[in-house]
């Protein structure tokens, strides 16, 4: 950075005193000459103190990574300022809370929009954060020197996901109240622990003001400081690692460095633009479609059917075919344990890597397993749905052993089994295929997702969406 | 500084910090531990009326006490927590079929609260019944779980 906002050399050795100290004001003084000018310097050095120099060229080209990483620090400042808008209108006590957002809704100006850009933001922010983690995963950018920042991001994303959950209950509606009860109830099957648990994150036996009052806390500031706190740690660490990973196809001189591009303007510019596009766009939709708000929360009278937020249907889904200990804690449990130990399973290093999906083979690979994913998860719903009929699945004691340990274990088998014939068959190397693994795991679950968001109408039962 | 004194302190700053964090820990989750339910006076008791009101074989639903009480067939009672043992739904009593018929996902219960219908795993929890001159008091400040319905449950008037 030393070759920016430096306009004068140092004063001649020998100077007096006075005139070192004259020179150096001059230089304060004179060196910008309008406030134009004096403007773009203290922006321009302080945007580079922030952001490097000079970026590797390759990598700002916008099809590489989409500004996913950006666009979630933008819609995150988004909320942060919708949500201290919102919260000087909002009172965090069950007999007040859903009137407090009527009030915010229809008496405040703007108070409609705010809150509709608030909500439709976070919602946004778990959708924009898991494809930045899925495009960091396929781009191979988790490893050499990355391991850490992947783990980091997992921590964020989870926080995101405490964020969402945490404000789903505040409007203090019926999707509200019954969602978070949904939640927690899933909690309650953790074994030994369980019922303890489900009190902590209730804050009592029901919802009720504790719970809200502990969920406005965690919403507005414990998860918030943590979130940017993280955020700005995982910024500076893919700068320590020297940007984002940089594609095969960069030019490179013949020491193999990547040809580099000046941060200010190519790569200011483009976040720009990803910025207020974003911006726009939630703007606009947020315009149109305004937050819902259904009646308000009625513990006496369940909803039919009950959802969790959207972004844990797929473990509620899970919880119609398995055996809950499955369902809330050893899938999950797998699940999360797979994601942070990716970057630690000694994948060589050297082989090729930052293109999207890594190679041919890898492209080809990953389609495949996700076409048999879209293919395999709706059979197996439709198929388990027949055996059922209307009842969900037994919980006894012997269904720990048929819808437990059996299908998990096919599953970890059915895993292996194809991690080798991908090997064998199309020759790709371990990275690849366990890329196609995740790809097969990543696809289900969201259509696991999608079926409990669209295909599950009253009693749970299956509905196609238009008739729910 | 000789590396013995050196290794011990560090011990002793790590082991300084590990208590620091766990004290801070500690204090977090103390704030956080549910509140304490209402003591045990007679707010947390629901008087529910003299036994005769309530017909052998029926449901009288208490929204304020969040309980049904259920009087058997054989004059026995019994106080169902409306808690769905799934994922905590609040359980309509339906009175055309004579079950408890939970809306969110399908599960059921007898009169005596035992599962008809999964997912539910046990029976519906239940709160303590007391029969004193003739009148019936049901003490709702902690549900009692349970794994199956045995006639020791049942309170007689």
């Amino acid at each position: 950075m030393a070759d920016v906002g430096q306009g004068r050399s140092e004063p001649e050795s020998g100077a007096t005193p006075s005139r070192g100290l004259r020179a150096r004001l001059e230089h304060l003084l004179d060196v910008p000459a309008t406030d134009a000018e004096r403007a773009r310097t203290v922006v321009g050095t302080f945007v580079l103190h922030l952001r490097p120099v000079r970026v590797p060229e390759a990598t700002i080209r916008f099809t590489h990574t989409f500004g996913l990483g950006g666009a979630s620090l933008v819609l995150l400042s988004i909320l942060a300022l919708t949500g201290s808008l919102l919260m000087l209108g909002y009172t965090p006590v069950p007999g007040d809370a859903y009137a407090s957002i009527e009030r915010l809704q229809g008496e405040v100006v703007f108070g409609s929009f705010v809150r509709a850009v608030h909500h439709w933001s976070a919602n946004l922010l778990v959708l924009v954060a898991g494809i930045h983690m899925l495009r960091v995963f396929f781009t191979g950018g988790f490893l050499d020197g990355r391991e850490l920042n992947w783990v980091v991001g997992i921590i964020l994303f989870a926080a995101i996901a405490a964020s969402a959950f945490t404000g789903y209950l505040l409007p203090w509606d019926q999707l509200a109240y019954w969602a978070v009860t949904i939640v927690t109830g899933m909690a309650a099957y953790v074994p030994v622990a369980g019922p303890a648990l489900a009190s902590l994150l209730r804050g009592g036996e029901e919802i009720g003001p504790a719970t809200l009052g502990t969920y406005f806390a965690l919403h507005t500031q414990w998860l918030p400081v943590l979130l940017f706190a993280g955020a700005g740690f995982h910024f500076w660490r893919v700068r320590k690692a020297g940007g984002v990973i940089v594609p095969p196809d960069a030019v490179r001189d013949e020491k193999g460095k990547p040809a580099q591009a000046l941060f200010l303007p190519h790569l200011l510019w483009r976040e720009t633009a990803v910025a207020l596009v974003l911006l726009a766009a939630v703007s606009l939709f947020s315009a149109v479609v305004r937050a819902p708000l259904g009646p308000a929360a009625n513990p006496g009278l369940s909803l039919n059917p009950a959802k969790a937020p959207w972004y844990f249907l797929g473990f509620q889904e899970l919880l119609v075919h398995l055996h809950p200990l499955f369902a809330v804690v050893v899938v999950p449990l797998l699940g999360a344990t797979a994601l942070v130990a990716l970057p630690y399973l000694g994948f060589p290093k050297g082989e090729p890597r930052g293109a999207w999906f890594l190679s041919e083979t890898g492209r080809r690979t990953a389609l495949l397993a996700a076409l048999a994913a879209l293919v395999a998860t709706p059979v197996l719903v439709l198929a388990d749905a027949a055996i059922l009929g209307v009842s969900g699945p037994p919980s006894g004691g012997a269904a720990i052993l048929t819808r437990g340990v059996l299908p998990t274990a096919a599953l970890l088998a059915a895993c292996a089994a194809s991690f080798r014939i991908v090997r064998s068959r199309f020759g790709a190397s371990r990275l690849e295929a366990t890329q196609a693994l995740f790809v097969f795991l990543a696809v289900a679950f969201a259509v696991l997702t999608a079926t409990g968001i669209w295909f599950r109408g009253a009693g749970m039962r299956l509905v196609w969406p238009w008739n729910a | 500084m000789p590396p013995q004194r050196r290794s011990f302190l560090r011990l002793a700053w790590v082991g300084l910090g590990a208590a620091a964090l766990g004290e801070a820990a500690w204090i977090v989750a103390s704030f956080l531990r549910p509140r304490k339910e209402v003591p045990k006076d007679a707010a947390s008791l629901v008087v529910a009326g003299p036994t005769e009101a309530f017909a052998p074989g029926s449901v009288t639903a208490f929204p304020a006490g969040k309980f049904y009480l259920v009087r058997l067939a054989d004059g026995g009672f019994l106080a169902l927590h409306r808690q769905c043992t799934h994922l905590g739904c609040s359980v309509p009593w339906d009175e055309a079929s004579g079950r408890f018929a939970c809306p969110c996902h399908a599960s059921a219960f007898d009169l005596r609260g035992e599962v008809l219908a999964p997912p539910a795993p046990r029976p519906l929890d239940l709160f303590a019944v007391r029969v004193e001159n003739g009148i019936v008091k049901v003490d709702v400040s902690a549900p009692v779980r349970r794994t199956s319905f045995d006639a020791s449950q049942v309170t007689r008037g």
